[in-house]
């Protein structure tokens, strides 16, 4: 559990950082808060000549509300996430789903944008970014750009990240109505067998509005319109919420490990969103 | 002598012997940060070594080309078995009678084998020539599944031994048989089963896990050229055990040997090997003139250093219609890997597996147990139990659940039914133990009561109608086990390892001024000794257990014992720290009598002083003694104040106890909440209850690791598929359920103060209990049996296969 020699560089802003990935080219990552990066280094599995680290960068930290959109800098830790009382009241999903990530050791150090931004099927943050339908900003050597959520993940570690970029914040509309993030993990520390992020609004008695994303089920995040189409307009009763499962339960294709086969995991997959809809519902 | 005497509970207490839930010293330490393990040994010039090891199972290793990595920097040498072969150091003898390689010997017979040994000036160089150093190897057919191993097709594993007929325990069948043990009465046993009114038949699968200890065994070897003495620091269980292995090995003299364990981080059977990580160190430091340090990782830890359990356990219990066993027939399959280095007594190549008649008066039994070898690591090891005494009580009580179900007879009365009566003890088992106390129908009446088992049962029976009605999707189990332990290895007529005898030893000196030292061949991992020998002594002696310092670990100090693990230290070290405090106690007497002018039979033991019988007032205190056998000429009498005490116990210890768990299943999803925990232990005579309780603590949730997830896991290529905590279940504070305690006390009848060890009870019994309250909750549809580990898939496969998801 030795990593190979690199070098380590520590830039101030994030020009400077997008100067040393140009410079550097393959050799070199940036590296959050190294909860995914050094693991792999360590094993041997990641190479690296220059790892490039951004916790100097100022510009990425912090949480910001203006004007009912959330903005959180990529460098926010998830211990940052949960403390946050303007988030909880803004978007308590968010908190909910932090509070489930590893434990407290590793959400000192894990960020928002690391969790986003490496790829990681197994990660909380991108399944449930893409419920909040957040938009990502990356900045490279032409500038920024802004990335959906829902658009950012190819495959596995594949994003729409160029090599040359970094992503720097998170941008999301404030939520209203009833929340509710449930994940079935074996123990702490790990990741979800299977984890649902649901957001869903009522107008008398009635689902006005519904958003549905799942994790570690298939090589990506999955959302489901289909799943989110079939509560809206119902009264959230139990054909509605079978009907959502089913859709949702189609859209993943989980792969089997030391979790389980995948016929459990669709299954449990199934079971968590009927759970992690019927307490949405109860909050709306 | 003319003070106040207090009374004598009050001077009692002040002592904190025997009984006394006294804080452990060791912790002040330990909570601090301030221990010293062997990765904080550090020495000037010191070299780290590091392993290359096989990515295949089975495999034909045609080169080993160490260029690119003796040109990196900081590289000084990489050992492989060719180098260790003119020292006759490529092969080194196992516990259990066999062999095993130290490096690669022409071929790699498991995943995460050691190939070679890399010598740097630091880790990090060590770590990068291992990446360097280029192995070809040819792929072999693996053995991963011990019921192939015997097959026309299989492959042969151990080409050294391929054509031997006869192992340590007897005849070979087969190249990858290694032996066949037979305890008990075969014919009778199936008479009995061929002539009962019920035989109740399952086989039950005890996975293979890992002790996985907190900190990794590692070492540091240091030969001095000048005065040729090694000096090896090692996380070793059985420091003096390895001085002599190690001595026989190299051929140094034992007395230029030194061992030392340094503290401990957590053993639970893990470290009472010897690694080939010791051996190359060792040889190392010998090459090159400087100390050097080998310290595993974690995956190296889970991928090599030894696994436990690994046991096929098929069994047949008779019995009569109204519920009285009439014979027990187990058969086991046992997986040792690719070389068998259980740890176990050399005379007991299954361990204690014969205890496996459990809590009960069983009549005729018979017990067959064939190891077998197969493409995974070594080991065997007695993981926080007795040797094998963990397989042996899973299987036990598993087989009573099995048999409740086959008698439609609810399994606390079956118990009860068919427990070894207070009277019969001391009691000879079918399979050869003489059990030495134990009032079983008292704890286990004491455990009903206090869960109100009816109450449960009422409670689970509504739940299941509600269940059936659809109102939830939980169901209860209700976990019973009643375990009978054999700890306390052993008398030294039939425990040895190696020809060493399992005795053990304590050496007291009492200071001028009244306080002590006592040194033991035995190791502390986590166990408490400092404190709960120090408590034995303060009783026997008299002296403050504060005043008493107890060191353990270094053999050139320390006398000679057999070291830590299957619940030894307080049925044996304990025993003779006893012994030696009473030949303390009968020379103060003699120093008392002297100082009193009286004769010594004149003279009686107060608490923690001699007074003149009849004359209370007229005493002299252990302290006062102590200063007069230093410092006054005492005719007759040696002066100062010391003993030894080699104690070779006359019989193993039996503690036991009676559990009870209960617990919600989730159908749907496989998860399992535990909703309370009652777990009474009978350990004899008590040394200090807030240890045992905080050892049932740990033991427990050891068992709830294993019982719910906790694996080492093969894929069919024999690749380990649980080499990191990620997979490897090692529950936090979260998953930890509360336990309630409770307690029996029957004092073992042979040992000097009734005590019979506790360490391990928790785990034999505490797996079990978590098991057979999983299966309970489905024995309403039907279900006899699942096999561990409970993690959730598997509880929701076996919903799955009982129709609860339709």
């Amino acid at each position: 559990m030795i990593p190979g020699s690199f070098e380590y560089h520590q830039p101030h802003d994030v020009e400077g950082a997008i100067r040393l990935l140009q410079d550097l080219g393959d050799e070199a990552r940036v590296v959050a808060g190294g909860h995914s990066l050094i693991p792999m280094m360590k094993l041997r599995m990641a190479d690296l000549g220059h790892l490039i680290d951004l916790r100097r960068i100022e510009a990425l930290k912090g949480i910001s509300i203006d004007g009912g959109t959330v903005t959180i800098g990529a460098m926010t830790t998830q211990h940052e996430l949960i403390e946050s009382k303007m988030l909880a009241d803004a978007a308590p999903i968010v908190r909910e789903a932090a509070l489930q990530i590893a434990d407290p050791q590793v959400r000192y150090c894990g960020t928002i944008g690391g969790n986003v931004a490496n790829g990681d099927p197994g990660n909380d943050m991108p399944g449930l970014m893409q419920c909040l339908d957040a938009t990502y900003t990356l900045a490279g050597p032409d500038g920024e750009r802004q990335v959906a959520a829902r658009e950012f993940y190819e495959a596995a570690y594949f994003t729409a990240r160029e090599d040359e970029e970094i992503l720097t914040s998170i941008s999301f509309a404030g939520t209203a109505g009833g929340y509710a993030y449930e994940k079935q993990k074996r123990k702490i520390g790990d990741y979800a067998t299977a984890a649902s992020a649901v957001l869903i609004t009522k107008n008398g008695g009635q689902c006005a509005s519904a958003s549905i994303a799942m994790t570690n089920l298939a090589d990506t995040p999955v959302f489901s319109d289909e799943a989110s189409d079939a509560l809206v307009g119902t009264s959230v009763d139990d054909a509605a919420i079978k009907a959502a499962t089913a859709a949702a339960v189609a859209a993943i294709d989980p792969a089997e490990d030391n979790r389980g086969p995948v016929e459990f995991k669709k299954h449990v997959a199934g079971v968590i969103l009927a759970r992690t809809v019927e307490r949405a519902w109860s909050r709306a | 002598m003319n003070e106040m005497t207090p009374p004598k509970a009050e001077r009692a207490a002040a002592l904190k012997g025997l009984g006394t839930s006294r804080r452990r010293v060791e912790d002040v330490r330990f909570t601090q940060g301030k221990g010293n393990y062997i990765d904080d040994v550090n020495l000037p010039g010191m070299l780290f070594g590091d392993f290359v090891r096989s990515p295949y199972a089975h495999a034909r290793v045609k080169s080993i080309n160490p260029e690119a990595a003796l040109a990196h920097p900081g590289v000084l040498a990489v050992l492989t078995a060719k180098d260790l072969e003119p020292l006759n150091l490529h092969w080194m003898p196992t516990l259990a009678g066999d062999k095993q390689m130290v490096l690669a010997d022409g071929k790699v017979l498991f995943q995460g084998q050691e190939v070679a040994f890399v010598v740097a000036t630091d880790r990090y160089a060590a770590a990068d020539g291992v990446d360097l150093v280029e192995v070809e190897y040819e792929e072999l057919p693996v053995l991963v599944d011990p019921m192939k191993a015997e097959l026309p097709d299989a492959p042969v594993l151990r080409e050294d031994i391929a054509d031997a007929k006869e192992g340590a325990h007897g005849p070979r069948r087969h190249p990858n048989h290694i032996f066949t043990w037979e305890q008990g009465d075969k014919d009778a046993t199936e008479a009995v089963l061929a002539e009962a009114d019920v035989v109740a038949e399952e086989m039950v699968y005890y996975h293979r896990t890992h002790p996985c200890p907190l900190e990794t065994c590692g070492c540091v070897a240091s030969m001095d050229k000048v005065n040729g003495k090694l000096t090896l620091w090692g996380t070793f269980q059985a420091p003096h055990v390895v001085r002599t292995v190690a001595s026989l090995l190299s051929g140094i003299a034992e007395h230029n040997i030194r061992v030392i364990s340094p503290d401990i981080g957590g053993g639970f059977g893990n470290k009472v090997g010897v690694y080939p990580g010791y051996v190359c160190s060792i040889v190392a430091s010998i090459v090159t003139g400087k100390p050097v340090k080998w310290v595993e990782d974690r995956m190296e830890n889970l991928m090599s250093t030894a696994f436990a359990r690994d046991y096929w356990m098929t069994g047949r219990i008779a019995a009569t219609k109204d519920g009285k066993i009439t014979g027990l027939w187990c058969h086991t399959t046992a997986d040792h890997g690719a070389f068998d280095a259980c740890a176990d007594p050399t005379k007991f190549p299954a361990g204690f597996m014969n205890i496996c008649t459990g809590s009960y008066d069983i009549q005729t039994a018979y017990l067959a147990v064939d190891g077998i070898y197969t493409n995974k690591a070594p080991g065997g090891v007695a993981y926080r139990c007795s040797f094998r005494v963990t397989e042996a009580a899973y299987f036990i009580e598993r087989m009573i659940e099995v048999l409740a179900i086959k008698l439609g007879m609810d399994s606390a009365e079956l118990r009860a039914k068919n427990f070894i009566k207070k009277e019969q003890f001391p009691y000879r088992s079918a399979l050869g133990w003489e059990y030495d106390s134990g009032d079983y129908h008292t704890a286990w009446e004491k455990a009903l009561k206090a869960v109100d088992y009816e109450g449960l049962r009422k409670k689970q029976a509504e739940q299941l109608e509600a269940f059936k009605r659809g109102e939830t999707r939980k169901l209860m189990g209700i976990g019973l086990t009643h375990f009978t332990e054999i700890v306390g290895a052993g008398p030294v007529k039939n425990c040895d390892i190696l020809g060493m005898g399992m005795f053990d030893s304590c050496e007291i000196r009492i200071h001028p001024t009244g306080s002590a030292i006592a040194r033991l061949g035995t190791i502390s991992q986590g166990q408490g000794h400092a404190t709960t020998f120090a408590q034995i002594l303060a009783t026997e002696t008299g002296i403050p257990a504060d005043d008493i310092t107890v060191e353990e670990g270094d053999t050139d100090t320390a006398p000679y014992g057999l070291g830590t693990y299957g619940s030894r230290s307080t049925p044996v070290a304990g025993a003779a720290t006893a012994m030696a405090g009473r030949k303390i106690r009968a020379k103060a007497q003699m120093i008392a009598a002297y100082l009193l002018e009286v004769h010594d039979d004149d003279v009686e033991w107060d608490v923690d002083r001699f007074a003149v019988k009849g004359a209370p007032e007229r005493f002299k205190t252990m302290k006062e003694i102590a200063y007069a056998a230093y410092n006054q000429a005492i005719p007759g009498v040696e002066p100062g104040l010391e003993a030894v005490s080699y104690y070779d116990p006359p019989n193993m210890t039996y503690p036991f106890g009676a559990y009870i768990c209960v617990l919600d299943i989730d159908v749907d999803t496989g998860t399992a909440d535990i909703r309370q925990f009652y777990a009474l232990d009978d350990c004899g005579t008590r040394i200090n209850p807030l240890i045992i309780e905080g050892q049932v603590h740990g033991g427990l949730t050891e068992a709830l690791a294993i019982a719910m997830g906790q694996e080492i896991a093969y894929d069919e290529i024999g690749n380990v598929k649980t080499g990191t905590l990620m997979d490897f279940f090692l529950p936090t504070a979260w998953e930890t359920p509360n336990y309630i305690t409770d307690f029996t006390e029957t004092p073992s009848p042979h040992h000097p103060i009734g005590a019979k060890g506790v360490g391990e009870s928790p785990n034999v019994g505490g797996v079990p209990c978590f098991s057979n309250a999983v299966n309970d909750a489905f024995r309403a549809f039907g279900l006899t049996h699942t096999h561990m580990p409970h993690d959730h898939w598997r509880i929701w496969k076996t919903a799955n296969q009982l129709g609860l998801h339709d």
